[in-house]
């Protein structure tokens, strides 16, 4: 239980398109992250799978079931959304047993839930406070927990993390995968953070102007990306794209990842000049203002002491340089 | 105010102007409610003072209360205001929940016709209206009042309870679609507690201009049975003499009811328990 079937879905609101036509196939138990930049439709996709928005044409299926009519109560998903979405007049355990409460679950088996959910998520002290007595992230387990009490077929996660400061996001997204192994559900996770992609994810899809660009695990994504737009969104810092005729390429464009560059301070490929050094302790960013192939950052692993003004050469490594057509795919 | 931005001069200022214009504000009100316990000399031969031993008289109040009568005008003057004050209130919450919640065609169009009584005066089609109670048989009645008020009430309400329906959160309501909430629950339980603030502000909007209200009770009841407190005060008013002492008496009472809802409605400003909610 807990696959999930997108057929060719587009989504338009008036004139505008949204979604241009979605395939995608989930199968049970795997932890799939949409990525992708603001205005992708990311959202209004996961918001079709929920069946808060209709999708134009198209088809949804969970389970094998096509639920493109069926109301999101009777979907058998839970959501868990960017601002909690907590009911204020509702303490912590009403809040987690309203799904169930309106769908008429009897009140034991309610308890029984609520009991597993909150031990999982340590909510035991709160059970009784209302959401306005809770710090940001005890609000996102409760948000977190009202989605586990229902034993969906499907989570749907829209950007459950981007209101929670950094360490907190850090521990939740720990959290979150570890309810995934333990639960072993279905979910379906909506992020402009390619970092918290490439920690949750089994499998990325990167959208981008309603369209999906590539599906892969991370590392497919990180090692060959399709084009240039998954190149430069998978990865920080993002990939260096250097104009190929500069360098004398058929190429379009040629890309190399900060971490795929070394430098030297007497000799190598491209010579350049220092504008800034970032010092972040385990590996420091040089920008490097080139010659040849423009603004280039680089990321040494490690302290690498380099003035601003100061002369460097960039050398890529070539197995791992990637070269683009002039429609932004990869060239093999 | 921190020590360093405060200033003692501007501090002041401030309060000079503010205190100036509480007196401006209170000054008729004090002036009424000062005069109706003066006996009639007392009224005209030193109207600005306060009354003194031999000027206080309470013959306005007892003159008010020996009428009989004036314990039902209130009585009519708060079912007329209560009344019409829940319909606008609900009429207008549910019509702002509907015109910034869904799209449908003419929404816009729907949400600028509504709003357009907040422009046209409803007192342009009083002719009309009185035609339509006489038709309907409705004249002398409360409820002519009340349908009437309601009308009256409704554009402004809408206008700004849409406003701040758009702000409250649409996860929030998904995620109330998503736990089986029907629309009317998401209405009553998740969204009006919400806007209880503004939902108090229109309350308070709505309901002065209703209690002191003289033309529509004039023209649509203006029976015994039906008389509102200023239609009944006019009663003293007399193409001869006029009894100061009964108007500013019963001017005076009606003052505590708008004042008793008021403040009921103020506390509610109170924004405590939307904290918390989102974010």
């Amino acid at each position: 239980m807990g696959s999930l079937n997108i057929e060719n879905v587009k989504k338009a609101f008036g004139p505008v398109e949204v979604l241009k036509g979605i395939d995608l196939e989930v199968t049970d138990g795997e932890f799939v992250v949409f990525v992708g930049p603001s205005g992708c439709g990311k959202s209004t996709l996961l918001r079709v799978i929920a069946g808060l928005e209709d999708s134009t044409s198209g088809r949804v299926l969970i389970d094998g079931d096509d639920v493109s009519v069926t109301p999101p109560a009777k979907r058998g998903i839970a959501m868990v959304f960017q601002t909690y979405a907590l009911y204020p007049h509702l303490t912590v355990k009403n809040n987690m047993g309203l799904g169930l409460k309106q769908a008429g679950t009897p009140s034991a088996e309610i308890d029984r839930r609520i009991k597993i959910a909150s031990a999982m998520l340590s909510l035991e002290p709160y059970l009784e406070r209302r959401p306005a007595e809770l710090s940001g992230g005890q609000r996102q387990r409760v948000a977190i927990g009202r989605a586990v009490v229902r034993e969906p077929k499907l989570f749907l996660f829209d950007e459950p993390l981007s209101n929670l400061d950094a360490a907190l996001r850090v521990n939740t997204r720990l959290e979150i995968a570890q309810l995934h192994r333990r639960l072993k559900a279905t979910m379906i996770y909506v992020t402009h953070d390619q970092v918290e992609a490439m920690t949750l994810a089994d499998k990325i899809v990167v959208l981008n102007a309603g369209r999906i660009e590539q599906i892969g695990s991370p590392m497919e994504l990180y090692n060959s990306p399709a084009n240039d737009f998954v190149a430069g969104f998978i990865g920080s810092p993002k990939m260096n794209f250097i104009d190929g005729a500069k360098l004398g390429e058929t190429a379009k464009t040629v890309g190399v990842r900060p971490e795929h560059l070394t430098v030297d301070a007497k000799s190598g490929a491209w010579k350049g000049t220092v504008v800034h050094a970032e010092h972040l302790g385990a590996d420091t960013n040089l920008y490097l203002d080139c010659e040849k192939a423009g603004l280039l950052t680089v990321r040494i692993f490690g302290v690498y002491n380099a003035e601003p003004g100061a002369t460097l050469y960039a050398t890529p490594d070539p197995a791992k340089t990637y070269r683009f057509g002039a429609d932004g795919k990869v060239l093999k | 105010m921190s020590l360093a931005t405060r200033s003692l001069p501007r501090t002041i200022g401030a309060h000079a102007v503010l205190l100036t214009y509480t007196a401006i504000a209170l000054f008729p009100v004090i002036l009424v409610i000062m005069n109706s316990f003066k006996s009639r000399a007392g009224i005209f031969g030193a109207p600005l003072t306060p009354p003194t031993p031999k000027t206080f008289d309470l013959i306005g109040y007892t003159t008010v209360i020996g009428q009989g009568d004036f314990l039902h005008y209130f009585q009519n003057s708060l079912v007329v205001t209560v009344a019409s004050l829940f319909f606008v209130l609900l009429f207008g919450a549910m019509a702002a929940f509907a015109l910034s919640e869904y799209r449908f065609r003419g929404n816009t169009m729907m949400g600028l016709y509504l709003a357009l009584g907040i422009m046209i005066p409803i007192r342009l089609g009083t002719v009309a209206i009185l035609q339509l109670m006489v038709a309907s048989g409705l004249v002398n009645t409360l409820t002519a009042l009340i349908l009437v008020y309601t009308a009256q009430g409704l554009p402004l309400a809408i206008f700004i309870l849409s406003e701040f329906m758009k702000q409250v959160s649409d996860d929030l309501k998904n995620a109330g679609r998503i736990d089986g909430l029907s629309e009317y629950t998401i209405f009553f339980r998740l969204v009006l507690p919400l806007v209880r603030p503004s939902m108090a502000t229109v309350a308070v909007f709505t309901m002065i201009p209703i209690w002191n209200d003289l033309w529509f009770p004039l023209i649509l009841a203006p029976s015994e049975e039906t008389k509102t407190v200023t239609l009944g005060a006019q009663l003293f008013l007399g193409q001869f003499v006029t009894n100061w002492n009964a108007i500013l008496a019963a001017l005076s009472l009606a003052i505590l009811p708008v004042l008793i809802l008021y403040v009921i409605f103020s506390r509610q400003l109170i924004r405590g328990i939307t904290s918390g909610a989102v974010k």
